[in-house]
């Protein structure tokens, strides 16, 4: 129905610019990462394996990336944790004020990564919030210390703004789980619980599996909140990139490391995918 | 019979579900509270203010970089609409090689790291010798909201009715004056729905623009820069307006969508699921 | 007009009158699927066409076609001395009436209307009296200023045909326009449709699946069987001369008789009539209300079996007003439908009977076999 001109004209455009800003840029990224850095701070395309043998021995790059993917797994966790608890009141419990609860759920979102990063700062900081509360509840008598600058940190104020983006496919899923199943399920003699584990979980878990993936690989390329609050100790592999574009002038190996966690990032997320499509289909 | 299959409440999952709104909301509400006190820090807060607004007027540091961020959304709202637009007719309508991979590709800045679309876009513009600016991170914004753009008008394009562009041709009127007359004005909830959640996106992005900055700063990076020379309650009052202002622009968003289509199945894969909705754009 | 040579005659369309649309050979497939497998077709201006078919069979994609909203693989399409399918939709001379309508929501009902002549730069000061004419054709004129969204469905789909009518196309097309309706709001809309054509004179080409509704409109019927064209005629000439099983089936009620044919008599089973034509196995066609109940004093047959005699047990018998429709179980195991006036209950074994040329000889396959 549409004529050749006008697919051209719609497909030209954009293709040019997804090109020139995403394919060649991304594309060179990868070249980088097979280059390396002569003594006077020039690049030398030199193509070989050097960054990425580096990565594999220099127990550096090892252990934070293993940290990163802990700290993933464990925001994961809690993010599910928080929000399919939440999502499945929200959906099967509250009927009357289901939109408003569902729009509180959606502001945080919107209140500003830096703010919200900045906000757990002062809460948790030595005369933060928290320990003022903790020592005018006389629960201590001198600061905790490790409440910030720690991955606990990290893991605490990431959980709190990736919690409601597992929410949303969670609960879109649970809305969609069909009412009148529920009720056979009831209406065969099982118990709430029952209902759940057999009949709700199963539907939802293509929700929950969609929740889970946007955490773990939200928190697992974020860089902003371990230089916040994470310290030295909260150092993930984000900042590790972030360091060697900056003042350490180390492209190439920035660059092997961005493409690991491009590789990783799109493994998880294909395979998600497949699983979800799978779940679905049966 | 109701459709209430739950004849109970359940009080435990209520406690529960109004300790996860307080999780969600005490930062928040920490930030309202020490943006008015005149303590910093500690508990409790004591001495009402509001003498941390007064020096934030005053500030013309941060003011210039609000007017930067206004003018960058501002832009990367016209460049990722303007490329969104053909992008979601490109796929409804157009089958060319490559279809597969150029739809990926365009979601990809989404679902990456935004450290590494920041980089990426860093080394072409330091290969061909941009210098960066203020323009360098509209470029930025742009290309990586193009998706959120594309997803939101894809979305519209499958409401609209089909026949009648074709009634619109049937009745004489050719491609161009089909789209402008009858394509657009249908797509008009969509583009501004998208419209607004790039703006909002852009003006609290930050991942991006870290690796793209040059001498001027956009306000998250001024804050940003601030703090990390030190605290000061300052931060408090302008998180708190741009709390504000983030909420009354999502609540126009979220009352845009609902009101053109009642809540509907987002059946496309998991990354338009998650931008179909909300996306924050963070690191 | 009675005798089927002239309706014959009448339907083929003596070689003087140009048709108005005419197509050539044409064929359509979408990916692998064949929808359209050489059709040919000629319409006449001034008539009633209607395309009949199931779904599947091409109608609707024939009429797209027409419209110019797909291009053919193979074929042409010509309307007059002009080749058609060249053309793009925006430029053929040809309007459609679509089956949701697309009424164009942001706009008045008057502005709907205008739109094809704005677009196609119609004089401004003409605009609103042929709007208003149009609208009074469909009777909705006091509408001209609503919005479409206030409109029910029947009234949607007069806004819809006065949209189309008031460019004053060569051909209209109209898409299964009155399947949304309910049963008696698509029977008033018929009479409407079909007095409306008659006052403009517009040539209508009409697609449906519903049978009765082609048999009560149409000049002529194209019966559409998976992409072929089972067979074109008058909607009298199709019911009593259908030339396929198929159609004889689609088209109102029939039994279908297999028969061995020899030396002018056909047997099927006990039933036995007088057949000309070549010997063989054939399919009969035989519609209910030929067949009747042989009255108690009859006379004995004649030897030629130009009446046709049997006897059976009725297996079923449903009342339907005027007349019966009853189901007979003769012993070759065949059920046999006919349709009795008023025979009040009818019990055991009744003797029936047929004239032999009400038995119309079908082919069992498709033109394409």
């Amino acid at each position: 129905m549409y004529s050749r001109a006008y697919k051209a004209a719609v497909t030209i455009p954009p293709l040019v610019w997804v090109v020139a800003f995403l394919l060649i840029p991304y594309t060179t990224l990868f070249c980088y990462s097979f280059w390396s850095v002569s003594a006077s701070q020039t690049v030398v395309h030199n193509w070989n394996l050097q960054n990425y043998v580096k990565l594999v021995h220099d127990p550096i790059y090892v252990t934070v990336l293993l940290r990163s993917m802990m700290i993933a797994a464990c925001v994961m966790t809690c993010a599910l944790l928080l929000g399919y608890p939440l999502a499945y009141y929200l959906s099967f419990y509250a009927t009357k004020r289901k939109d408003l609860l569902y729009q509180l759920v959606i502001i945080p979102l919107w209140a500003s990564y830096l703010v919200r990063g900045y906000a757990w700062k002062t809460i948790l900081g030595t005369d933060g919030v928290l320990n003022g509360l903790l020592q005018f509840l006389h629960i201590t008598h001198r600061p905790v210390e490790f409440l910030l600058y720690s991955p606990f940190a990290v893991i605490l104020t990431l959980t709190h703004i990736y919690t409601p983006f597992a929410f949303l496919p969670i609960y879109a899923s649970l809305e969609h789980v069909p009412r009148n199943l529920v009720e056979a399920s009831h209406d065969l003699g099982a118990s709430p619980w029952a209902t759940f584990r057999r009949v709700v979980l199963p539907l939802s878990l293509p929700g929950a599996i969609a929740g889970a993936t946007f955490a773990f690989v939200l928190t697992f390329g974020d860089f902003l909140a371990p230089l916040l609050v994470g310290g030295n100790s909260g150092i993930m592999i984000a900042n590790i990139v972030a360091s060697d574009f900056g003042a350490a002038f180390q492209w190439p190996i920035g660059a092997a490391i961005s493409l690991c966690m491009l590789l990783l990032v799109v493994t998880i997320l294909f395979s998600t995918e497949r699983l979800e499509r799978r779940l679905k289909l049966s | 019979m109701s459709c209430q299959s739950q004849p109970e409440r359940a009080p435990l999952l209520a406690a529960y579900a109004a300790l996860v709104y307080a999780f969600l909301y005490f930062p928040i509400v920490v930030l309202i509270v020490y943006s008015f006190s005149s303590s910093v820090g500690g508990f409790p807060p004591h001495g009402w203010t509001l003498h941390w607004y007064r020096d934030l007027f005053g500030d013309s540091d941060l003011w210039a970089s609000v007017l930067n961020s206004l003018i960058v959304a501002i832009f990367a709202v016209i460049i990722a609409l303007g490329l969104g637009l053909p992008a979601a007719l490109a796929l409804d309508r157009a089958q060319f090689p490559g279809k597969a991979l150029f739809r990926r590709l365009v979601l990809l800045p989404l679902i990456l790291p935004g450290i590494i679309t920041g980089l990426s876009l860093l080394m072409l513009f330091a290969g061909v010798g941009l210098r960066l600016s203020l323009v360098t991170i509209t470029l930025g914004h742009g290309t990586a909201l193009i998706s959120v753009a594309t997803t939101e008008i894809f979305a519209g394009l499958q409401k609209l009715d089909r026949s009648q562009e074709e009634a619109s041709l049937d009745l004489g009127a050719n491609y161009f004056r089909t789209f402008w007359r009858i394509t657009l004005p249908s797509l008009r909830v969509s583009l501004i729905a998208a419209g607004l959640l790039i703006f909002t996106l852009s003006l609290d992005e930050i991942a991006v623009s870290f690796f793209l900055i040059g001498r001027e700063n956009t306000l998250p990076l001024e804050i940003w820069s601030r703090l990390r020379q030190g605290m000061t309650p300052e931060i408090n009052a302008i998180s708190t307006l741009i709390l504000l202002f983030s909420i009354a622009t999502i609540l126009i968003w979220h009352r845009l969508r609902t009101r053109s289509a009642p809540e509907e199945a987002p059946k496309e894969e998991p990354a338009a699921v998650f931008t179909s909705t909300i996306e924050g754009k963070t690191a | 007009m009675n005798t089927p040579l002239a309706q014959a005659a009448a339907s083929a369309r003596p070689p003087a009158q140009e048709p108005l649309l005419s197509i050539r050979v044409v064929e359509k497939r979408f990916g692998r699927r064949m929808v359209l497998r050489g059709i040919s077709l000629n319409v006449a201006p001034g008539e009633f066409l209607t395309i009949l078919g199931e779904s599947g069979s091409g109608k609707t994609t024939l009429l797209r076609l027409i419209a110019g909203f797909e291009q053919l693989d193979r074929g042409e399409i010509w309307m007059g001395a002009e080749r058609l399918d060249h053309l793009p939709a925006y430029r053929r001379q040809v309007n459609t009436v679509f089956q949701s309508y697309a009424i164009f929501p942001h706009l008045t009902v008057f502005e709907n209307v205008a739109y094809g002549l704005r677009a196609k730069g119609a004089p401004q000061d003409e605009i609103p009296s042929r709007v208003n004419q149009a609208l009074a054709m469909v009777k909705m004129e006091e509408f001209a200023q609503s919005s479409p969204s206030r409109l029910s469905g029947g009234q949607q789909q007069r806004v819809a045909l006065a949209r189309a009518l008031v460019n004053r196309p060569r051909v209209l097309l109209l898409d299964e326009p009155l399947s949304a309706l309910d049963a008696n709001l698509r029977r008033q809309m018929q009479i409407e449709l079909k007095s409306l054509q008659r006052e403009v004179g517009i040539t209508f080409l009409f697609v449906t699946h519903d049978q009765e509704e082609a048999m009560a409109l149409s000049d002529r019927i194209a019966l559409l069987r998976e992409g072929v064209l089972e067979q074109i005629g008058s909607p009298r000439e199709i019911y009593g001369h259908p030339v396929t099983a198929y159609a004889a089936q689609f088209i109102g009620q029939t039994n279908l008789l297999r028969a061995e044919v020899r030396d002018g008599i056909a047997q099927a089973g006990a039933i036995v009539w007088r057949s000309f034509g070549p010997p063989g196995l054939m399919m009969f066609s035989l519609r209910p209300e030929c067949i009747r109940v042989v009255p108690p004093h009859a006379l004995r047959l004649t030897p030629d079996v130009s009446v046709a005699r049997f006897r059976g047990s009725i297996r079923n018998q449903t009342f339907g007003g005027a007349m019966d429709l009853l189901e007979i179980d003769c012993c070759n195991s065949q059920i046999i439908r006919a349709r009795i006036p008023d025979p009040g209950p009818v019990n055991g074994e009744v003797e029936f009977e047929f004239e032999a040329k009400d038995a119309t000889r079908v082919r069992e396959t498709g033109p394409e076999n």
